[in-house]
């Protein structure tokens, strides 16, 4: 096993998912010849032509939308979208289009691809290169939502998500991408889609954090550690479908429960685990629900402070922690 | 590439057997509509999207293709699903929201078509993301080798969604297999096209993008056949798309829940009648020999029987189960 960066991980994933079925094409802004603007598709061209690696015309309507065709008709498409930010235009491609496909055929047609996006903050992205959207497609049934948080679930969910037979929303944290390194299984890996990770285990509180947040976390349960508090950790890794079981069972084993997300505090993937929990594990729960989220502001400031206070961080994580565990 | 109009003659490689039976596709799809109409003022089916007008267009640009390219209808396509080989009890099946529906299992209002096995794609309510649909259809097939053709219809109106530029630009860079069909009927619901763009012919847009553009008189099957054989011709060789726009206009309100009284004068409607693309079609079988009034008389008759059986037919078939709704979200 090497240890690698967490971009790493989505480029081997999608460099031997195309050597392995000639249907897997790829296609985004700028993802040919430059190998994408964070580098995720670098060298792809190169190995598979640009008939498989298509520089799309500036409009993300039409990459989702053509994708969408090309599943329809035997390929399997991966669309990129340079950011997460800028995947509005396609929301109906995706919601009205991609999501109920094979619902509205009665299984008909159906389209197997998957939608990659870097999305969040902390890069002095301002309001338009930060957002977290994770939000507004997790309330679309027929799509799925997925989020990793190490180089090996990056590659090995990745490539679940190329191989899935439903289109998959992949969201990859773009401060992620060489922040997190990691330990990388060799050969062909996948990782399921809607399985909860235990990220440690503990008995005090259970943390539930997705994206750049689990990493934070299980940075603020060390930090909690030393201080002899025990935080079980739970990478959530698919919001669509969402694990309840494991979010159920660690509650069941901690009675404390913090959900942690970068996407603003009202609607939030938060408010759906808060709601699992309190209609399936109400009376196991010793403190109140708590949500640590980025604030209800439309997006995250350019500015360094402001950004800084947008962001939670493992010292707000931990002290969350503190203050649950004080009710 | 120069915009092209294609002047309505009847002159066509089809033989006296297969302009029959364009012609019965063409009863078939009005008999439908009609019936439609009715039953939905009759309180017995919630919805109707009229084909009224456009029948001629319809047949012509299906029958144009072959069974092995990919269909890509917009709502009002009942001719061209007709001459895909649905039958009057499948629309009237579709009409109702029964179990047996082919395009939906009764999920989708009327008018959404889909049908695997005659390669005709799902479609929804948006309009205009079928399009881009038929570019990566395209796309695949291009990819892949295949002499298919794509072709996604779509009303004038939906000429103004950004989709629609997108796929045009798309299928121009990649001069993909792909036929852009505007049923141009002059009104996008209320708006006449004069509200809707600023230039005359929708195919004029065709220009900017590189593109083939034709322009033909809808109410002419003949024409509007061999202008998408043409078509389709340049798409397999590899010479790229075409814009094809079928000038007619919509007999009927934009649905059942529309009063077109309320925007266009009973004048403007009626001098249009007298181009009724199924009256002239009539006269062209007439007129050439192809068949006898009697036997105009007589596949009238036919058809109407036809449409009967399917209504009674429809109206005795099962809904789907309540349960079947929470299946085919996902593959498992």
């Amino acid at each position: 096993m090497a240890v690698k960066n967490l971009i790493d991980g989505i480029r081997e994933a999608m460099h031997e998912e195309m050597a392995r079925d000639e249907r897997v094409v790829l296609l985004g802004e700028d993802v040919g010849k430059r190998g994408g603007v964070f580098r995720a598709s670098e060298g792809l061209v190169d190995a598979y032509g640009d008939k498989r690696v298509i520089d799309a015309p500036l409009g993300e309507s039409g990459i989702v939308g053509v994708a969408i065709g090309m599943a329809l008709n035997g390929l399997v498409p991966i669309a990129e979208i340079q950011f997460a930010d800028f995947i509005h235009p396609a929301f109906n491609q995706i919601v009205s289009e991609a999501a109920k496909i094979r619902y509205r055929s009665d299984n008909d047609f159906h389209v197997p691809m998957v939608i990659r996006a870097p999305f969040g903050g902390g890069v002095h992205g301002g309001l338009y290169h930060s957002q977290s959207v994770e939000a507004f497609f997790m309330h679309v049934p027929g799509l799925k939502v997925v989020i990793p948080s190490t180089p090996a679930d990056a590659k090995g969910l990745l490539k679940a998500a190329i191989r899935d037979e439903d289109p998959v929303l992949f969201f990859e944290h773009k401060r992620s991408y060489r922040l997190v390194r990691g330990e990388v299984p060799d050969g062909d890996v996948t990782v399921p889609i809607g399985k909860a990770r235990m990220v440690r285990e503990g008995k005090d509180l259970s943390i539930f954090a997705y994206g750049l947040m689990a990493l934070y976390a299980e940075q603020a349960a060390d930090t909690l550690a030393k201080e002899g508090i025990s935080a079980e950790v739970i990478d959530l890794r698919t919001l669509l479908p969402l694990d309840r079981e494991a979010i159920l069972a660690s509650v069941a084993r901690t009675h404390r429960a913090l959900i942690v997300h970068e996407a603003n505090y009202t609607m939030g993937a938060g408010a759906e685990v808060a709601a699992t929990i309190a209609e399936g594990a109400l009376y196991e729960l010793d403190a109140p629900i708590r949500r640590l989220a980025g604030p209800d502001i439309p997006a995250m400031p350019f500015n360094t402070p402001q950004e800084e206070h947008f962001m939670p961080n493992p010292e707000k994580i931990a002290q969350a922690a503190r203050e649950l565990l004080a009710l | 590439m120069a915009k092209t109009k294609v002047s309505p003659k009847a002159t066509s490689s089809l033989g006296p057997n297969e302009v029959r039976k364009m012609y019965r596709n063409m009863l078939l799809a009005r008999t439908i509509d009609e019936r439609m109409w009715t039953l939905n003022r009759a309180g017995k089916a919630p919805f109707v999207i009229p084909c009224r007008g456009q029948e001629a267009a319809q047949v012509g640009w299906a029958a144009g293709l072959r069974p092995t390219d990919y269909f890509l209808p917009y709502y009002r396509d009942i001719g061209v699903m007709v001459t895909l080989g649905y039958t009057a009890r499948q629309a009237f099946l579709s009409l109702l929201g029964k179990a047996e529906d082919v395009t939906s299992g009764g999920r989708q209002m009327p008018g959404h078509y889909g049908w695997r096995e005659r390669h005709v794609i799902t479609g929804s309510s948006p309009v205009t993301t079928q399009v881009l649909h038929a570019v990566g259809i395209a796309y695949a097939s291009q990819l892949r080798g295949e002499d298919t053709v794509s072709a996604a219809s779509l009303g004038e109106g939906s000429t103004s969604q950004g989709d629609f530029h997108e796929a045009l630009n798309w299928a121009s860079i990649y001069k993909l297999p792909v036929l852009f069909v505007v049923e141009n009927n002059g009104y996008a619901i209320s708006s006449p096209q004069s509200k809707e763009m600023a230039v005359q012919d929708t195919a004029e847009r065709a220009l900017g993008y590189g593109m083939a553009g034709v322009t033909v008189d809808g109410t002419d099957f003949f024409a509007s056949y061999e202008a998408t054989v043409q078509a389709a011709e340049r798409a397999r060789r590899g010479d790229g798309p075409t814009l094809l726009e079928f000038k007619m206009y919509r007999l009927l309100p934009h649905s059942s829940d529309d009063d077109d009284r309320t925007y266009r004068s009973r004048e403007e409607v009626d001098a249009w009648k007298d181009r009724d693309p199924i009256q002239r079609m009539q006269n062209h079988v007439l007129e050439a020999g192809i068949m006898t009034a009697e036997e105009v008389d007589a596949l009238r008759v036919e058809v109407q029987a036809e449409v009967d059986d399917a209504i009674a037919y429809a109206e005795a078939a099962p809904y789907p189960p309540v349960e079947d709704m929470f299946t085919h979200v996902y593959a498992d």
